[in-house]
C-alpha cells in the first residue's frame, strides 16, 4: 500500500527474529555461523520439495485449477515434512561437528551446549522460512495500491505479517524441542513436532478466514512457546525466584 | 566423466527451469494494467510548451466517472477524497470542463477520456486560426487578412491541443478493460445517499514523465549539456522527409538556380496530427489531398512520355505542415540558399491540392492570395491558371469556383512560397470559407469523416479492388488537377481529353492510407527489408520525430511506381546502377521493390522502379541555423520520456496504514524489551546448564 505499510509489515513479521538476533546471536560468532548455516539447511529442503512440486504441475494439465490446487497441498505437505527431515540431519551434523567445535574454541570443553544449538538451528530455520514467506509480499506492498480487486481481503499484508511472525517463533520452539527431543531418545517427540507443523499447515489453508486460521496457530504458538521453555532447563520454580529476586532487590533498593 | 555429465544434467535442468518459471505473485491480485492507452505527450515551441505532463512516479487519484458538467463539482470541491481521476466521456471532453478542471489541478491528478467507435457531431482540438504566425499574412503583408481578421477558418476549433496541463490525460478504447474500470467504480466509489463513500475505493495511476520544460531554446540548451559519455537528450525537433518527384529528372548534384528551367509545382501535405500522441488519420485534412496528388501524378504519366509539355511539373509532398510548415519552410529555404535542384526564380507557378472532400455536384474553390494578385503580372498569371483549371472540368459532374470575397489563403503551403517571392499561386479546397471538415486535426477525421463506405460483406481483398463513391469522386477531382497540370505546364492542348485518373489505383490508395495498410497491393509495390511497416490498421500521419515515418515511405514508393519505369535491373544491378551504361543514380533514384505474387506460384516478382522520385529532409530551418527561439521558421519539438503506462487498484484508508504501522512499532518495542529482559535473566530462568545459557521465548 506505502511506505506506512511497509514499515509496518516489516517490524511485525520480523521484529522479533531481529530483537532474538540482536540480543542472543550477533554477540557470539560461532552461533552466528550455525543460525546461516541451519537458514541453508531449511533452503535446501524447500528447494528441493518445490523441485517436486515444480516437476508435479509441469507434468500435468495447467488449466485444471482443482488439479492444482490439490499439487501445492500435496507439495506443501512434502515440504514439511522434508524440512522436519532436515532438521534432523542438522541435528545429526551439529552434534559430528560438536567435536571438532571443541577443538577450535578456547574454552575447555564443548563450546556450544546442545540446547543453544538447538534454539540457533529453530531461528536459522524461523528467520529464513520467514523471510520466503513475507519479502514478496512486503515488495508488493510498496506500491500505492492494496490487494482486494479480485474478491481478496483487504487485510491481507497484516495477516501475512502476523502468520510471519507466528511461523519464525513457532520454528524456533520446534528446533528446541526437537533436539532435545533426539538427545533424550524419546523419538515421540518428533512425530509431535511433525504433526503440529502440518497442523499449522492446514490452518493457513482456511484463509482468508482468518479468524479460523491466524488465532489457532497463536493458541499453538503459546503452547510451543511453554513446551520449549519447559524443555530448556526452565520451571515454574525458576519463574517463581525470577520474581522474588526482583521484589528482593526492590526491597532491598527501596 | 560421470562428474562432468552429471554437471551438465544439472546446467541443462537449471537453464530449463529458468525458462519455464512463470510468477502467480501478490502483484497480480493487486494491479491490473491497461493495454490500449495512448497518452497525450509534450511538445514545444519557441515560447511555450503544451500537452500534459505526469509527475516522476505517477500520479494517482481515485477514479470518478463523470456523468455531467454539473458533476464537476464533486471532484472540484466537494468529493472527500481528492485527488480524483476524472473519468470522461468524448461528449463531455470540452474546453470548458478541461479548463475548469486545469484551474483546480491540486484536486485532479489527471484525466482518462473514452474515445468511442461513433463521431460526435463535430470536435476540433486545433485552433481556430491553424499556423497564424507563421504563414505570410503578417503586421507588413496584408494587416487586414492576418490572424483571421476576415475568415475565420476552423471556427469549431476549441484549441485543447495547444493548452498546457500539468496532469495526464490518457485515452482509453471502448472495450472491455473500461468497463472493467467503470464497474470497479460502480462497486467500490459510488456515493450512497450523499454519504462518503467507504474504502477501499478505486483508483488508477497515470504514468507519463516528460522530460522537457518551458520551451524548445531551454530543451535545446539542455540537450547539449555535456556531463557523461552518453548525455541525456530531453528533447527532438519534429521532422522528417519530404517527398519529391519530377516529370523531367533532375540531376541531384547539381543544386541552385537552372537557367531556362520553369517548373510547376503541384504541392500537397502528407501529415496530421491529434490531440493525444500518434492516434492522427487526418482523412479530409490531408488523405483527400495527397491521395488526389498521386492520381494526378499518375495520370500525367502516359502524356508526359508521348507529348512531353515545356515545363517541367513538380510533384512536391511535404511533412511537418500542421506544426508551422516544417517541410514547405524547408523547401523553401533551401531554395532560396541554393540547396535545391531548382530555385525560387525557377518556379513558374504553384497549385496546392488541399482539403478537397467531396460529394458528388458539390463545387470545389480555388483560392489565391490577394495581395500578391495586386501584382499585374502575378494577377495575369494567376487568372490564366484559374481559366485553365475551370476549362478542365468539362464533361465532369462539379465546377471550379473563385471564392466571392477577397479573403486570404487558407492555411497552406503556398504561403510560405509567397513569404519569400510573390508566386502565382492556387489552393484547391472544398471549402468556400470557413472548413468543411468538422474534426479538422482530430481522432475523428477517419475513414467515415470522407463516408468511406464498403459493402459488409467483403472480403479484405476484394474491399481493396473495390471502387467506392468516394473514390470516384476523388478520381474526378485528381483528372481536373492532371489535365490543369498539363495545361499550365504548356502541353499540347489536344492531347488533354485523353488525360484520365485511374479510379481503381484511387480506391486502392483510400484503401491503404484509411483502412488497413497491409494489403496486396501495398506490399507488392513496398521494398522488401520495408515490409514491416505495413499493418493491419492505418498508418499514423503524425509527423513525430523519427525519420521517415510509414506515410513518407509508403507515399515515396508509391510516388516511384505509378510515375517511375519498371526495368529489367538485377537486385544488385539496382543497387549500383552506375555501373551500367544508361543508367545513373545521379538522375534517378532505384527502388528494389517486391512486385505481386503470380497467381501459380509463392515467390514475389520483384523487379526494380527506376524513377525521378527523391526524399529531402524535412527539419525545420531553425535547427540548421541553430536559432531556437526563432519567430520564422518552427520551433516545435517534442519530449522525451522514459515509459508510460496506466493502471488500476484499490487504495486503504489511511487509518488502516497507520494502524498497521503503530502495530509494527508496537511489536518491534514489545520484542525488544522482553528479549533484553529475557537474555539478561537467562541464568535465573534456564538454570540447568553452566555455561550462559541461550534465551528462549
Amino acid at each position: 500500500m506505502t511506505a506506512a505499510v511497509f514499515f509496518g509489515c516489516a517490524f511485525i513479521a520480523f521484529g522479533p527474529a531481529f530483537s532474538l538476533f540482536i540480543f542472543t546471536i550477533a554477540k557470539d560468532p560461532l552461533r552466528v555461523i550455525i543460525l546461516i548455516a541451519g537458514a541453508f539447511f531449511w533452503l535446501v529442503s524447500l528447494l528441493l520439495s518445490s523441485l517436486v512440486w515444480f516437476i508435479a504441475t509441469k507434468a500435468t494439465n495447467a488449466q485444471d485449477l482443482t488439479l492444482q490446487k490439490n499439487l501445492l497441498i500435496f507439495g506443501s505437505i512434502f515440504s514439511v515434512i522434508l524440512q522436519e527431515v532436515f532438521r534432523f540431519a542438522y541435528y545429526r551434523l551439529l552434534r559430528k561437528a560438536n567435536e571438532g567445535l571443541a577443538a577450535i574454541s578456547e574454552e575447555d570443553g564443548p563450546a556450544l551446549s546442545v540446547r543453544e544449538m538447538a534454539y540457533v538451528a529453530g531461528l536459522g530455520f524461523g528467520i529464513m522460512s520467514g523471510a520466503f514467506s513475507m519479502i514478496n509480499t512486503l515488495s508488493d506492498s510498496l506500491g500505492p495500491g492494496t490487494v482486494g480487486m479480485f474478491g481478496d481481503s483487504q487485510y491481507y499484508f497484516i495477516t501475512s505479517a502476523l502468520m510471519t511472525l507466528a511461523l519464525t517463533l513457532l520454528h524456533t520452539f520446534w528446533g528446541v524441542v526437537f533436539f532435545e527431543g533426539c538427545e533424550r531418545k524419546r523419538w515421540w517427540v518428533i512425530a509431535v513436532v511433525l504433526c503440529l507443523h502440518l497442523m499449522v499447515f492446514s490452518l493457513s489453508l482456511l484463509n482468508p478466514f482468518y479468524v479460523g486460521s491466524i488465532l489457532p496457530v497463536y493458541a499453538i504458538m503459546l503452547l510451543m512457546a511453554v513446551w520449549a521453555f519447559f524443555s530448556s532447563g526452565g520451571s515454574l520454580h525458576n519463574i517463581t525466584l525470577l520474581w522474588t529476586c526482583r521484589k528482593s532487590n526492590t526491597e532491598t533498593s527501596s | 566423466m560421470g562428474l562432468e555429465s552429471s554437471k551438465w544434467a544439472i546446467i541443462f535442468l537449471v537453464c530449463w527451469l529458468y525458462k519455464n518459471v512463470s510468477c502467480n505473485s501478490v502483484e497480480q491480485k493487486i494491479y491490473v494494467e491497461l493495454n490500449n492507452t495512448v497518452p497525450c505527450v509534450r511538445l514545444l515551441n519557441a515560447t511555450h510548451q503544451i500537452g500534459c505532463q505526469s509527475s516522476i512516479s505517477g500520479d494517482t487519484g481515485v477514479i470518478h466517472v463523470l456523468e455531467s458538467e454539473a458533476d464537476l463539482e464533486w471532484p472540484l470541491s466537494k468529493g472527500p477524497n481528492p485527488p480524483y481521476m476524472v473519468l470522461l466521456e468524448s461528449s463531455l471532453f470540452t474546453r470548458s470542463i478541461m479548463m475548469k478542471m486545469k484551474n483546480e489541478s491540486n484536486r485532479v491528478a489527471g484525466v482518462a477520456v473514452v474515445v468511442p467507435n461513433t463521431s460526435p457531431p463535430e470536435f476540433s482540438p486545433h485552433t481556430t486560426c491553424p499556423n497564424e504566425n507563421t504563414g505570410v499574412y503578417s503586421d507588413n503583408y496584408g494587416p487586414n487578412l492576418a490572424h483571421c481578421n476576415t475568415t475565420v477558418w476552423n471556427p469549431l476549433g476549441n484549441g485543447l491541443s495547444y493548452e498546457e496541463f500539468d496532469f495526464p490525460v490518457f485515452s482509453l478504447k471502448e472495450d472491455n478493460e473500461t468497463e472493467f474500470i467503470k464497474q470497479c467504480y460502480l462497486d467500490h466509489n459510488r456515493a450512497v445517499n450523499g454519504s462518503a463513500p467507504q474504502y477501499p475505493l478505486c483508483a488508477m495511476q497515470l504514468f507519463s514523465h516528460m522530460h522537457a520544460v518551458t520551451n524548445t531554446p531551454t530543451c535545446m540548451r539542455r540537450n547539449d549539456i555535456n556531463f557523461s559519455i552518453n548525455p541525456e537528450m530531453v528533447c527532438d525537433p519534429l521532422g522528417d522527409y519530404n517527398v519529391w518527384g519530377s516529370i523531367r529528372p533532375y540531376n541531384d548534384t547539381v543544386l541552385g538556380h537552372k537557367e531556362n528551367e520553369s517548373v510547376v509545382i503541384a504541392a500537397a501535405r502528407l501529415d496530421s496530427r491529434a490531440f493525444f500522441w500518434e492516434v492522427s488519420t487526418g482523412a479530409e485534412g490531408s488523405i483527400s489531398g495527397f491521395v488526389t496528388l498521386l492520381a494526378a501524378a499518375q495520370a500525367l504519366r502516359e502524356v508526359t512520355h508521348k507529348a512531353p509539355p515545356t515545363r517541367n511539373i513538380l510533384f512536391a509532398f511535404f511533412q511537418g505542415e500542421t506544426f508551422d510548415y516544417i517541410g514547405s519552410s524547408r523547401m523553401v529555404y533551401d531554395m532560396e540558399n541554393g540547396k535545391f535542384v531548382i530555385d525560387l526564380d525557377n518556379v513558374h507557378s504553384i497549385l496546392e491540392i488541399g482539403q478537397v472532400a467531396v460529394h458528388s455536384g458539390t463545387n470545389l474553390f480555388l483560392h489565391s492570395d490577394p495581395v500578391s494578385r495586386s501584382n499585374d503580372t502575378v494577377n495575369d498569371e494567376v487568372e490564366n491558371f484559374v481559366k485553365n483549371l475551370q476549362s478542365s472540368t468539362a464533361g465532369l459532374s462539379f465546377l471550379l469556383v473563385e471564392p466571392n470575397v477577397s479573403q486570404p489563403l487558407p492555411p497552406s503551403s503556398l504561403q510560405r512560397f509567397l513569404r519569400a517571392q510573390p508566386i502565382p499561386g492556387i489552393v484547391l479546397a472544398d471549402h468556400e470559407s470557413a472548413f468543411n471538415n468538422r474534426y479538422y486535426e482530430s481522432f475523428y477525421d477517419n475513414a467515415a469523416n470522407l463516408n468511406l463506405t464498403y459493402p459488409s460483406d467483403l472480403s479484405p481483398e476484394e474491399q481493396l479492388e473495390f471502387v467506392t463513391e468516394t473514390a470516384k469522386s476523388l478520381t474526378d477531382v485528381a483528372t481536373v488537377v492532371a489535365r490543369a497540370l498539363y495545361k499550365q505546364a504548356g502541353g499540347d492542348d489536344s492531347q488533354v481529353n485523353t488525360i484520365k485518373a485511374d479510379p481503381k489505383i484511387v480506391t486502392q490508395m483510400l484503401y491503404g492510407f484509411l483502412v488497413s495498410s497491409n494489403n496486396s497491393w501495398f506490399q507488392a509495390v513496398m521494398a522488401p527489408e520495408l515490409k514491416n511497416i505495413l499493418k493491419p490498421s492505418p498508418p499514423e500521419y503524425y509527423v513525430g520525430v523519427v525519420m521517415s515515418s510509414t506515410p513518407t515511405r509508403l507515399v515515396q514508393y508509391l510516388l516511384a511506381n505509378l510515375t517511375g519505369a519498371a526495368t529489367n535491373l538485377t537486385q544488385s544491378q539496382c543497387q549500383k546502377p552506375d555501373e551500367l551504361p544508361n543508367e545513373s543514380r545521379q538522375m534517378y533514384s532505384y527502388l528494389w521493390v517486391q512486385g505481386i505474387v503470380p497467381p501459380n506460384s509463392t515467390q514475389r516478382d520483384s523487379f526494380c522502379v527506376r524513377a525521378s522520385v527523391r526524399l529531402t529532409k524535412a527539419v525545420s530551418p531553425a535547427f540548421e541555423l541553430g536559432e531556437y527561439a526563432s519567430k520564422d521558421y518552427s520551433t516545435w519539438t517534442e519530449s522525451r520520456w522514459k515509459f508510460i503506462k496506466a493502471r488500476i487498484f484499490l487504495v486503504a484508508s489511511r487509518d488502516l496504514e497507520m494502524l498497521t504501522l503503530g502495530v509494527g512499532v508496537a511489536v518491534l518495542f514489545t520484542s525488544l524489551l522482553v528479549t533484553y529482559f529475557i537474555s539478561t535473566k537467562a541464568d535465573v530462568l534456564f538454570s540447568s546448564t553452566r555455561e550462559p545459557a541461550s534465551a528462549a521465548y
